[in-house]
This record gives C-alpha cells, structure tokens and sequence, in this order.
C-alpha cells in the first residue's frame, strides 16, 4: 500500500501531514475502532444463505429452491455455505467468520421499510424512534469526537443506523469529496431550525473535504461491479484512519421469483467484496482492527411459492467477520419444525443482542443506555 | 414568554399587514410557499394584492388538467402479465427497455408541467398527495397507471378529500402498490387497510390492530383487470360478513369504512397538520391546527378552506428562521427554473437530477413517502444540489452546453449500451437546465454581469432570491456574477 499524498506545501497540507505522516498513529489511536456493515437490502433468505441441508423439511418446503449437496460447501454440525460463498470458506477456516444464526425480534414486521427502519433504529416492534442506533452510540460517547465524521455511507441515499443527528456522510465518491467540498461556503455563526442543519450539513462537507483524503492505492484487486466498487470506496474510507464507521449496502435480496440465479450472483457478490475487503484492509494494517457485520431487513418464508421464488420472512442469519471475531457458529439451526403462523421461523436472538456485542465488547460503550435495555451479549468476540 | 410574546406580536402585525398590500417582499414569500420560487413578473402580479385577496387569486388559477401535452403511450393498453409470460425473450427484453423510456418520459413530463403551469400551487398540492397516497412505479411497472394516479391527484388536488380519498382506493396503481389487488376473502392481505389507517387518514395509533384486520375484510375483492388495468371489483372473493371498525358494527364494505374514518376526527387533524409542515412552519401550532381542522371537516373537506387558512397564517409571509422550511428537490429545481426564467433545456436531465437529489418522481421510497424536512438534506443530497445549480451558473456553462447537446446526439462508439446511456444519463443531469445570468440580474436590478455590484445592489440581488438574509456576503468588488453565484450557493437558497 503506498500513500501518493505528498506532505508538501503550506497551509491544508499540515491537516494532511497530521492525517496521514507521523502523527497518524496517534491521531487514529484516539479513533474507534472501525466497524463496518454490510447492508442486504430486500430481505436475504437465510435458509439458502447457511443452508441446513442435512434436515429432510428443507427439502421437503423447498422441492425446487433447496440447494443439492454440489451446490454447498458444508461446515459441519449438519450446515453448509451456499456454493456462492465459497470464498469465504478461507476465512471460515481461520476462524475470522462467525454465523449467528436465527437473528429477529419479537412480534416481526414483514414491511421492508418498517422492517429495516427497527432495525437501524435497534427499536421494539410498536416502538417507533428517530434516531439510528449507532447516532444514539456515537452521540452518548465522547471517543468519537477526534474522528473527521462519525460514518460514511457509500452507495445510499439513507443513512440508516446513522440517521438523526450523527455526523455521518452520505457519499457516492469520496475522492470526489474534497472538490466538491469547494461547493460548501464557510458559513459561521449561529442559526436555528432548518438553517442550523444545513449548516452543520456543510461544516460536515468541509471538514471531511479537507480532512479525508482517501488517495490510498491498493494492491488488491477489487471486484467488478458496483458492489466491488463501494467495497473499494470503504477500504478507502476506512484507511484515513479517521472514520470509524462505514456502511455497504447490496441490493437486490427481494427475491419473489426465479430466486436461484439472483440469489446466487448476490452472495458471489458479497464473498467477493468481504474477501477484497480483508485484503485491502490486511494491506492497511486494519484488518486486525475491523470488525464486518451483515443485516438485512427480514429473512424469507421457508415454504417457496409458486414462482421459484420466497415472500417476506423473518428470522435469518448475520455473519460477522474480523480478526477478532470468535469464529464458529452461535445460535442453532433453522427451527424448521416450529414455523409460527404465518409459516416464518422464530427468532432466537434478538438483533439487539448483536448489536448490544458490538456496543459494549467492540467499543467499550454502555449498551443499555443506546439500546434502552439490556440485550446479550454475545460470545461473537475473542476480546 | 419570549415565544409567547413574538407569536402575539406576530399575529397583531398580521392583522395589520392582512388588508395591506402585500409588497414584493412578502409577495415573493407567499409565492415561494405556495408554489415555487417566483421570477419578478409573478412578484409584480402578487405585490398590490392584499394577503386575502393573494390567496384568492391563487386559489382561483388551480386547475384540474395538465397544460402539458401528456406523452403519446399513456393511452395505450397495458401489457397483461398473461401477454408477457407468452412472449419470447427478446420481446421480453424489448418491453423492458420501452418502460424505462416511459418511466423517464412520465418524470420529464411532470417535470415540465411544474415549470411550465398556470398554477404552481395545483403542481404543490398533486405533488403533496402523491408523497401521501404514496405509490411507486417500481412496484407498479405499468407507467399507463402511474400517469393516470396522477392525474387523478391533479383533478382532486384542492377538491374534496373526501372524493380523492374514495378516488384513491379505486384507483388501480395504488391496489398494486398496496397488494389489494389480491387481497381476497378468507386470507386477506392488510397492506391496504394498515396504510389507509396509519398513513393516510387517521395517523398512527388511532385504532387498533383488529381494526385493520376488519377493515381489510372490507377490502376483499377491490381489484385490477390485469387486461385493462382498471378497478373490478370481484365479488366473488369479497367478505360480505359483519366486520367491527373503530367501534362500529356492520356488514361494511370499503366505502362503508373510508365513511368512517372521514367520520373521525383525527382524520382532518391529520391531514391538516401534514399540510401545515408543507406550508407553514415545521412545528404545527396544536391550538389552530385544531380550529382549521374543525373548519376543513365541517365543509365536507373542501381542500380549499383549509389551504385558504393556512396560506393566510402569518408566518407564511414572516422572515423567520425557525418558521423555515427546507425545499423539496422538485421545489428547488423548478424554482430555480422560474426565478431565473430559464430554460429547462433536457427536462429528462432535470428528473435526473432531482433522483441524485433523493426525490426520483413517481418512486418514492416506500408508501410513507419522502421524509421531507430537515431529512432532504445530507452530505450527498446537499452536493448533489449544490453541483445542480453550480452546474447551471457556471461561466461557461453555455458552451459547454451546447458542446453536450453535440456529444449526446453522437453514436455510442466503442462503449457498451449501458455505459454509454450513463454518459448521455450525466450530460442530460449537468446540462437540463440552460440560463441567461445577463437577462436575471437585470430582471432584478442590476446592470452588467462582470462588474462590480455595491453593497446596496447585492443586498438587493439577495432580497430577491432568498427568504432570509444570506449567510454570507460578498466582498465590496465582487462582480455581479460571482454575487448572484454565491447568493444561489448560500445554504439559504435551499429554504422556502
């Protein structure tokens, strides 16, 4: 990995010089540790994703849908990766993936944007709140205050986990953002209402305009593809040092029809960017310092319906990925036997648990304050 | 008290100010809320009028058509899903890419009518209820469908609520949207019935989840002829057994249930604060958001009485920062458009932009709709409106115009399909709008484009282009251009 920024000139080069030259240690050791997820938008199933493919009622609900055993790659204790994820079998191997399994909450909400929006807000089913969990972190904290922004969101227009009040960044080029910071006046003084946010929108652009530079040039090899380009814009992000949070998001999980072929070229896709991602950060010497979480909104019904395909769900499966991670499975297979009414898998832990792992285990941070309750954790972590 | 006092102060200088002349100013504020940002001849219109007589005038130009000549396939038949199964994948292939010409045309095309209309409150008032009844043509595909929900916003946009809200449950693109179309006796489907009560008349937490059951039983067999795509209604899959709603008992059906909840009075409350975030201030004031509501309820809810009401509150013509609203991206670029009598040369680029802006017409994100507010502005959105206008006043921006009209006639050349209809896709977004800047600073008073403009003449220049003062100004010998650059870049111009 080389880094093209020349620390030369007067002026701004004495912010790049103190990101990027000898003070960056320093400067990234006041930094959370980065965290970085990976958006399934649409609903991924679950079932086909770890596939438990020793039990006879997955086959039998999936007579065309259920991946045949040259189709998979087994990973003991009666579950298998679908074929697709192959790739990440090395990182199975050296015990940098953990699959929790059965992942939901309560009383499921089968609507994608309600769905997604309990999720990135960590409320309860009928509780509705404003603020994305990782804002309720980040504003509870005083570690995140030394970082450029609290997060960066590439390749969405919503900022999720980081919605409502977090100095997160919504961009789909960063390198572009230091010219396009050029746009943003330095508006000082105070204001209120609507004024104030636009101008604390753009004292964010200016600040990470002048304080990011994500020039960093890897060695490896990204995947082609939009998702192999946000994957790289995150390796990027990640390597100023200066965000501690990045958010990914693959779409396309809404797999009512023909599911077989789209499912397949997604998670080709996602083991693709998680294994660019673990080399581009290993480069960066990050990766012992990053953690990789998937989520999705919901998982899909177990029965497949009439068009090779699988309607809303809930339960499903998170991976989670880094150095630091336990490895293994948590959780237990697929309750196949225990569909609920409305034919969908029951939950058996509640994301919030993930979630409160990631608070408290990851960044030190008091987790029932964030999540209102005590959730977890979870042994997702060697630390 | 110090709120308290300033409201009282405010509603006293309205009192006064209601029987006086507008004056540009105020004229300039109305207008912008009401509709879009106005150019100096729609000011010179509205400045004698007192605010009653304004708000007349406005309510008396509304129309219920599009002046817009509507594209040449909105009358087309529909292509059944039966047909599409029977075709080979070439003709498959072929009826993709022709919806997403027609995707694009219908955004062009409204995008247009903004620009172009008459009444620019009747564009305000069909755009506020397509981000209410909220359907998306992703999920709906056929662009036919979406055209006509459309027009029946634009018909019903400051008609009855109570005939668009009846309107609406017929109306063919919203049973897809919503899954009515298969929602049929025995298992019904609640998506309908939920949003009908949570999103669009009563609001959340106003009935029960036993209401929505029984009023989706209600709903049973209001479906769509997936030949023609127009509502059938199929009795033979409706419930016609008694159902309980908000308390009532009956053998209801869905008009029987939309009666009910027009009967309940947290539906006009509901309605009324939405339209007071829209027009109004952020904050809806509880006390005569109650009294407009009784009013809008007790006219059989006539549109019209309560936007009279609420264009006349006093902060819609007050310079306030905390009544400050943030402009949609439609209300952005289609102001900017007017403001500057400009031209909206690729109309298809315009819609563009307005996507990157986080408002792609006709999709909305999901049946709630765009956010709106303090949510339409983040780092990229922000970027995305800043490099739209930055585009639009760049010095060169005529030339480069034009030498991008050239570039997007030319054949693709080496390059894929895709990425060729990306490149044209970005020239289309850089380019949609074409401006005169020497013909705007003197329509608002100043002389020469690269001269100096005096403190007085840009203080002018930012009078007539922004609802509060600038966050900035400009250096004593900036030239007019880089004023009225800078005035349109301040983070005020994204403010109504």
């Amino acid at each position: 990995m080389t880094t093209r920024r020349q620390c030369l000139g007067v002026g701004g080069a004495a912010l790049a010089c103190w990101a990027f030259g000898g003070w960056a240690r320093a400067a990234a050791a006041s930094v959370p540790r980065l965290l970085v997820l990976i958006e399934l938008r649409g609903g991924n199933d679950g079932l086909n994703t770890v596939v438990p493919f020793e039990d006879g009622r997955y086959h039998d609900l999936r007579p065309r849908l259920a991946l045949r055993d040259d189709a998979i790659v087994p990973l003991g204790e009666g579950m298998a990766l679908h074929g697709a994820l192959a790739p990440l079998r090395a990182l199975w191997d050296a015990r940098e993936m953990t699959v929790i399994c059965g992942v939901g909450y309560p009383q499921p909400n089968l609507s994608h944007f309600r769905s997604i929006e309990i999720w990135d807000t960590a409320s309860g089913s009928e509780q509705y709140l404003q603020q994305g969990w990782l804002t309720r972190a980040v504003l509870q904290s005083t570690a995140f205050r030394e970082a450029s922004a609290d997060g960066v969101v590439i390749g969405a227009n919503d900022l999720g986990p980081l919605a409502g009040g977090a100095r997160a960044l919504a961009v789909a080029d960063p390198s572009r953002l230091a010219r396009q910071a050029r746009l943003v006046g330095h508006a000082e003084g105070q204001a209120r209402g609507a004024l104030a946010h636009l101008m604390r929108v753009e004292r964010d652009i200016a600040r990470a305009g002048a304080q990011l530079r994500t020039d960093t040039a890897f060695a490896t090899e990204f995947p082609r593809g939009p998702f192999g380009l946000a994957v790289q814009r995150a390796a990027e992000v990640a390597a100023t040092r200066r965000v501690p949070i990045v958010r990914v998001t693959l779409a396309g999980f809404d797999t009512h029809q023909n599911q077989l072929n789209v499912h397949a070229t997604l998670l080709r896709q996602l083991a693709d960017g998680v294994v660019a991602l673990r080399a581009a950060l290993t480069e960066a010497d990050l990766w012992r310092e990053t953690l990789v979480l998937t989520y999705s909104e919901f998982g899909r019904r177990p029965r497949e319906n009439a068009s090779g395909g699988t309607d809303h769900g809930a339960a499903s499966v998170m991976f989670a990925f880094g150095a630091q991670v336990a490895g293994g499975f948590i959780g237990d297979p697929p309750a196949l036997g225990r569909l609920d009414d409305g034919g969908n898998l029951p939950y058996a832990i509640d994301f919030r648990a993930v979630y409160a792992t990631v608070l408290q285990r990851w960044w030190g941070i008091d987790s029932a304050r964030v999540l209102g309750g005590r959730f977890g954790p979870l042994p997702m972590l060697r630390v | 008290m110090h709120r308290v006092g300033l409201v009282a102060a405010l509603w006293l200088s309205a009192a006064v100010a209601l029987a006086q002349p507008l004056g540009a100013e105020r004229a300039k504020l109305l207008l912008t809320r009401a509709g879009f940002a106005p150019s100096a001849d729609e000011i010179a219109r509205f400045a004698p009028l007192d605010a009653h007589a304004a708000v007349e005038r406005l309510l008396a130009e509304v129309r219920t058509t599009a002046q817009t000549p509507a594209p040449g396939w909105v009358d087309e038949p529909i292509v059944s899903p039966r047909a599409l199964r029977a075709m080979s994948d070439e003709q498959r292939k072929a009826e993709r890419q022709r919806a997403i010409r027609q995707s694009l045309e219908l955004r062009a095309w409204w995008l247009r009518e903004m620009v172009d209309t008459s009444s620019a409150l009747t564009e305000r008032m069909t755009l506020f209820w397509h981000n209410h009844f909220v359907s998306a043509q992703p999920k709906v595909r056929w662009a036919q469908l979406m055209y006509r929900q459309n027009a029946l916003l634009r018909r019903h946009a400051l008609g009855n609520f109570g005939a668009l809200l009846h309107a609406v449950a017929r109306d063919p693109a919203m049973l897809i949207y919503l899954d009515s179309a298969t929602n049929r006796r025995g298992a019904p489907n609640e998506n309908f019935a939920r949003e009908l009560m949570e999103l669009f008349t009563l609001g959340e937490g106003r009935y029960s989840e036993s209401d929505v059951r029984e009023a989706a039983r209600a709903f049973t067999g209001w479906s769509v002829d997936p030949d023609s795509g127009t509502f059938v209604f199929r009795r033979a899959v409706h419930d016609d057994g008694e159902k309980t709603v908000l308390g009532r008992s009956g053998r209801f059906d869905g008009d029987a249930v939309l009666d009910l909840l027009l009967e309940h009075p947290a539906t006009a409350r509901f309605i009324v604060a939405k339209l007071w975030r829209e027009f109004v201030s952020p904050q809806p004031d509880a006390e005569r958001v109650e009294q407009i509501a009784q009013r809008f309820r007790a006219s059989g809810y006539e549109i019209r009485v309560a936007v009279r009401e609420l264009l006349l509150q006093p902060e819609v013509t007050a310079r306030d920062q905390d009544n400050a609203l943030v402009k949609s991206p439609a209300e952005l670029v289609v102001g900017f458009v007017r403001q500057a009598r400009a031209e909206l040369a690729h109309p298809i680029g315009g819609a563009i932009a307005l996507a990157a802006m986080g408002q792609n017409l006709f999709a909305p994100p999901n049946v709630r709709g765009w956010p709106g507010g303090e949510a339409w502005i983040n780092t990229q959105t922000l970027l995305a409106r800043k490099q739209f206008l930055a585009n639009a006043l760049a010095r060169d921006a005529v030339s480069k115009g034009i030498a991008a009209m050239a570039s997007m006639t030319e054949p693709a050349g080496e390059t894929s399909p895709a990425s060729d209809m990306k490149r044209r896709g970005a020239l289309a977004q850089a380019h949609a709008v074409r401006l005169d800047p020497a013909a705007w600073l003197k329509a608002i008073g100043a002389v020469a484009v690269e001269q100096p403009l005096d403190a007085a003449a840009a203080a002018r220049l930012a009078d007539a282009l922004l609802v509060l003062p600038p966050t900035s100004t400009p250096h004593s010998q900036a030239l007019a251009f880089d004023v009225l650059r800078a005035t349109v870049l301040d983070p005020v111009y994204q403010l109504k």
